[in-house]
């Protein structure tokens, strides 16, 4: 049995992540990096880019080859966990094949998660969660006239935007009261929703599909509140649940995703997680939350690669903050953490500004002086500054109508004479 | 991946003209709108903040790509941008706590600072000195790479910057050279070696404090006459340069010998116990000019023993500071020119840990704060263009921050502390003299 001192599963931004900062702790320990795809790595965020045309798909690998050989990594692609056992320190191989580990790393990410729909199952359907769905999707954009999209979130939206560029008929369903639930309110998901529909994309939102039936090479979806959607092509884009099917009875201690610490230590002595599936702290509520966003995947990354290195120069978690860049037609939005409804009320307070005629819009929330939130449309701000100042806790009260009135320049003047 | 070069900021310098984000838009966008500046000024509280790229060792806003559009280029150190890839997510300014990368709205992408290249138009642009492209890292990478002529772990005081400037000087120069290295700190602390062993890797010797310049004439002549070309080097103490070695130093000066005679001025007999020395300025404490009932410190000034070499119309002189590296480098190179012509002295202000009593992580500071404040004085004299200062100083501090931080004058009288401003002066006044009548003579002769 392959004996490996590092062990990574997954390939993406946290397992990158991880990877990067054993190397700057431990330049000799024995790397390996399990992927099931059978590519170099790659981002989950790129896919609907390469739907779209945007990307090459063989131009958006985050690695190349010669990355791994010059940090002695073993990067094995094509390579599927189907189980881990902790206690014995090996995890088996779909192939058959096993590995034996010192530290584990679970970096699996989130798989698409398909809803319970009668007929679902029945008809030809997409999802898009791998290189090849996306290239498999872009190669059946031109012969679909109708799209059904089910789901207005991220992947949704994306692809109904990239869909009726093509010319195609789209409608979108969504289950919530708007789009992009989470990361927008009403006004600023609105913003976003008029835009859809003066390209021509019927949003159905706070809607449901009761039922698919197949027809012919597409499908007809009866509709919960009455009515049909006739479509030649169906992408179920639902949201997305992390991968943890092949941690049962693994030893290691699960509820939505792998639950772990301040360090990313999961129940386990001797594995951790990071990224999509990992479940650790949230930054506003006393649970545990799944914070699947890029940036906090790299964050989470680094700190658990720090910790299993044994690097002293790490930091623990500062807690996840909700965070989401959006683009559409040309124009953008940006949410760095909570919403007012996701506080207690009290020391809360809410500045905001639309212009929905020219598509702006900007919201910032404040709890007792300190930022909470910023969201903006079309609206300039720094995101990352501003997600570190959440994360320092900065009190604002000193700068408050500054910052209120200039969240931008008077964020930059903070950065540039307190990170110092 | 070696040392990149940088743009520093200076906030107390900037006057908030905003020429960096003129010239910077105008060559990045051909515009005259700040919101094309890659290089953000921001009006605060009285002062001028700054948002930039850093050019991060370990960049955020690359790992935070998922497009792969974002890459630090091993070379220049440069975060680079490649539009073909990019994908407009935005997820980099996510990642960027500097707001270093920034979305410019009416391009309809992300922008960030690429160097320019390696010239900042910003950095021209600024009248006032608030922004310098620092190259100091082509010193790392050049230097870094050369071989150390020293045995690991010499044993001088903790943060002494006497080690840093052997090792350095000995890298530059390379190996063909002899050293003499009289008593003191340096053979101190073991370069010239234990036990039937040296503390390098080129031939060193142990010369009487009296007689350094006569041995390395003998030395130089000797190679000279065999038909090798060896650097003859002296790696002295001031007490070494200024006392009793200083009449070998000047007879070897005079005569024009060949080689190159680096004083590392500690202001003392530093190693054996701190006594003073004729490098030892005015009112400092060392063991023989104690601080009691009736002694506070020296009585006397310092001689200034560089001013003393270019009466003696040396090949190159120049006096230097471990704070300014780039210009200790650069004075190095011409130095170990000069010594394959005639007598090159380089004298090198070095702050004592020990001696000076101050905290063992300070030692540049002291060092740049000596020549901020204007008690020494950085310039370089050769025959031909005379002497001129060099560099010339952003951040003139007053001689008081630069006493207050040293224990060895922590006794001083307003008295003493007025004497000590009124030299420093007469010095500056002096020595700028010097410089003010080379240049017209240079502007003459031109």
């Amino acid at each position: 049995m392959q004996q490996t001192h590092y062990l990574i599963v997954g390939a993406s931004h946290a397992a990158l992540s991880a990877l990067h900062a054993i190397r700057n702790c431990d330049a000799d320990g024995d790397v390996t990096v399990l992927t099931r795809d059978a590519s170099l790595p790659y981002s989950p965020t790129v896919l609907p880019y390469v739907v779209s045309g945007r990307s090459e798909p063989e131009r958006v690998f985050l690695r190349d080859a010669d990355y791994f050989a010059r940090l002695k990594v073993d990067y094995r692609q094509g390579a599927a966990v189907s189980k881990v056992d902790a206690d014995r320190g090996t995890v088996a191989l779909s192939d058959g094949s096993a590995i034996g580990f010192a530290k584990l790393l679970i970096a699996t990410g989130a798989a698409p998660a398909v809803p319970r729909i009668p007929g679902l199952e029945q008809v030809r359907s997409h999802v898009l969660r791998t290189l090849d769905d996306a290239i498999g999707l872009r190669r059946a954009l031109p012969r679909a006239k109708r799209v059904l999209v089910l789901g207005g979130g991220l992947i949704g939206m994306h692809a109904a935007e990239n869909l009726v560029a093509g010319g195609a008929e789209v409608t979108v369903v969504e289950m919530q009261p708007h789009v992009l639930p989470g990361y927008f309110d009403a006004d600023a998901s609105g913003i976003i929703e008029r835009s859809f529909a003066a390209k021509g994309v019927r949003l159905l939102t706070g809607e449901r599909v009761a039922a698919f039936a197949a027809r012919g090479e597409g499908c007809r979806a009866t509709l919960a509140g009455g009515g049909n959607v006739e479509a030649d092509l169906l992408l179920v884009a639902t949201g997305v649940a992390p991968v943890t099917q092949f941690l049962e009875g693994s030893g290691i201690e699960t509820d939505r995703g792998v639950l772990v610490d301040d360090w990313m230590h999961s129940s386990a002595e001797n594995v951790w997680a990071a990224g999509d599936v990992a479940q650790a702290r949230g930054f506003f509520e006393g649970g545990k939350i799944i914070n699947g966003i890029l940036p906090d995947a790299v964050d989470q990354g680094r700190i658990a690669g720090m910790a299993m290195a044994g690097d002293t120069g790490g930091k623990p978690y500062a807690g996840g903050v909700p965070l989401n860049t959006y683009g559409f037609f040309g124009q953008h939005a940006v949410s760095v953490g909570v919403q007012e409804s996701a506080l207690e009320p009290a020391g809360v307070e809410v500045r905001k500004e639309m212009d929905a005629e020219r598509g702006k819009y900007l919201k910032i929330v404040l709890k007792d002086d300190r930022l909470a939130g910023i969201f903006g449309i079309n609206a300039a701000f720094d995101p990352g500054i501003m997600w570190e100042l959440i994360l320092r806790r900065l009190d604002l009260g000193g700068v408050k109508q500054d910052f209120l009135a200039s969240p931008q320049q008077t964020a930059r003047a903070l950065m540039s004479k307190t990170w110092r | 991946m070696g040392a990149f070069e940088t743009i520093s900021f200076k906030p107390e310098l900037c006057d908030g003209c905003n020429d960096c984000m003129s010239a910077c838009a105008r060559v990045k966008a051909q515009s005259g709108d700040f919101v094309h500046s890659r290089i953000q000024i921001v009006p605060y509280e009285g002062g001028y903040e700054l948002a930039m790229c850093r050019q991060c060792g370990d960049p955020e806003c690359v790992l935070n790509c998922p497009a792969a559009a974002l890459a630090k280029n091993e070379e220049s150190g440069v975060v680079e941008w490649d539009a073909s890839k990019c994908v407009d997510c935005l997820l980099c300014t996510l990642g960027c706590a500097y707001g270093g990368i920034a979305y410019d709205a009416p391009a309809g992408h992300v922008v960030k600072c690429d160097m320019c290249g390696g010239h900042p138009a910003c950095v021209g642009a600024c009248a006032p000195g608030a922004l310098k492209h620092l190259t100091t890292a082509r010193i790392y990478n050049e230097v870094g790479d050369l071989e150390d002529l020293f045995v690991p772990g010499l044993a001088g005081c903790q943060g002494c910057n006497t080690e840093l400037i052997m090792r350095h000087a000995m890298r530059r120069i390379g190996p063909d050279a002899v050293v003499a290295t009289p008593p003191g700190c340096i053979p101190g602390m073991g370069s010239v070696g234990y036990n039937g062993l040296t503390g390098t890797k080129v031939p060193v010797f142990h010369p009487l404090l009296t007689n350094t310049a006569s041995m390395l004439t003998g030395v130089r002549r000797y190679y000279k006459r065999i038909g090798r070309d060896v650097m003859a080097v002296a790696l002295a103490g001031d007490g070494g340069t200024a006392d009793v070695g200083f009449q070998s130093l000047s007879g070897a000066a005079e005569r024009g010998e060949e080689m190159l005679f680096i004083c590392v001025d500690n202001e003392g007999y530093m190693n054996t116990g701190m006594q003073r020395s004729g490098c030892t300025p005015y009112g400092a404490w060392t063991s023989t000019t104690p601080v009691g009932e009736r002694g506070r410190g020296k009585t006397q000034d310092a001689k200034n023993v560089p001013l003393l070499m270019v009466m003696h119309n040396c090949e190159y002189v120049a006096t230097a500071s471990t704070g300014f590296m780039a210009d200790l480098y650069a004075k190095l190179d011409r130095a170990i020119q000069a010594a394959r012509r005639g007598f090159a002295y380089l004298h090198i202000y070095s702050p004592c840990t020990t001696g000076w009593r101050f905290p063992s992580d300070q030692n540049i500071e002291v060092a740049r704060k000596a020549v901020e404040s204007g008690f020494v004085h950085l310039w370089e004299f050769d025959p031909r263009n005379g002497l001129r200062m060099t560099p010339e100083i952003d951040n003139p501090v007053p001689i008081i921050d630069y006493l207050e931080v040293l224990g060895k004058y922590r006794h001083l009288s307003q008295e003493q502390v007025a004497h000590i401003e009124r030299s420093a002066a007469e010095n500056s006044k002096f020595v700028r003299s010097l410089a003010a009548g080379a240049s017209a003579a240079r502007a003459g002769a031109a």
